[in-house]
């Protein structure tokens, strides 16, 4: 931890609808976004499901939110770890998933991939990195 | 050590508010610290004066309220949560328009910023729920 920035990990480990902790955990992190922390997101078991691409909530009633992570670029939330073992467990490749970039303005703001695709035992070593995770 | 807790179940139909205030008594007990903690998704639940559990039952909301008074732990309910949920506290209740106000004694109702505030602040982050 250096000059009171600690890293916080948010994982997501729960599909996208049929709860609200999906949604609760991303208002946790637009909110934590202004906090100056250094932030990462993981996505892993159902959690993957969040990040799919072409969501169509219409049927159920229920608010679309995936659009959402295609602006946290904006928010400096860069880093997203995606597991690999879970989206293989669910049938589901990179192809599946949004494409998240944001602008990296330490490269002359170059656009940049925001997801990142580790393996579960990399995944391990993400989350031992961390000073503080917030499980949803 | 410094904790910081997050309660992130309802009460009665899950398990975490109550080991979470087993965890905050025992720490306490062995002289750690927790200042605050935060009641998040359905464990804002918890903080409702107007549950009335069987007489014979733990009463979940009393044992946090007394906690606090005897503590001074700051026991923070998250206002979006809450809202979604129907707890409002007297000044969001007319603020709202609504008849009636339910946060327990020694709850606060306030935002996700105390959250991470919380995380800054504590040595150790403990999440109790799913």
């Amino acid at each position: 931890m250096e000059d009171g920035v600690k890293k916080f990990l948010y994982v997501n480990r729960k599909a996208p609808y049929g709860t609200i902790y999906a949604l609760e955990a991303l208002e946790v992190v637009l909110i934590g976004a202004a906090f100056d922390q250094d932030v990462s997101l993981a996505f892993l078991d159902d959690g993957v499901f969040q990040l799919t691409k072409g969501q169509d909530t219409k049927e159920i009633g229920v608010k679309n939110f995936s659009p959402t992570f295609r602006a946290l670029g904006d928010y400096e939330v860069t880093k997203l770890y995606v597991e690999k073992e879970s989206l293989d467990e669910r049938g589901l490749t990179t192809d599946d998933l949004q494409e998240i970039t944001y602008e990296d303005e330490d490269d002359d703001w170059a656009e940049k991939p925001s997801i990142i695709i580790v393996s579960r035992s990399e995944m391990a070593d993400v989350m031992a990195g961390q000073d503080v995770i917030l499980s949803f | 050590m410094k904790f910081g807790v997050v309660v992130s179940e309802g009460p009665y139909t899950h398990q975490a508010s109550d080991t979470a205030y087993h965890f905050v008594t025992a720490a306490l007990a062995a002289g750690h610290e927790v200042p605050r903690v935060f009641f998040y998704h359905d464990g804002v639940n918890v903080g409702t004066r107007l549950s009335i559990p069987p007489q014979d039952e733990r009463n979940i909301q009393e044992q946090w309220t007394a906690l606090a008074k005897e503590h001074g732990t700051d026991l923070v309910i998250c206002i979006a949560a809450a809202q979604r949920r129907g707890l409002l506290d007297k000044n969001e209740a007319e603020r709202q328009g609504k008849d009636a106000d339910n946060i327990a004694e020694g709850f606060r109702i306030s935002g996700l910023g105390q959250l991470i505030e919380m995380g800054i602040d504590a040595d150790r982050l403990m999440t109790f729920g799913d």
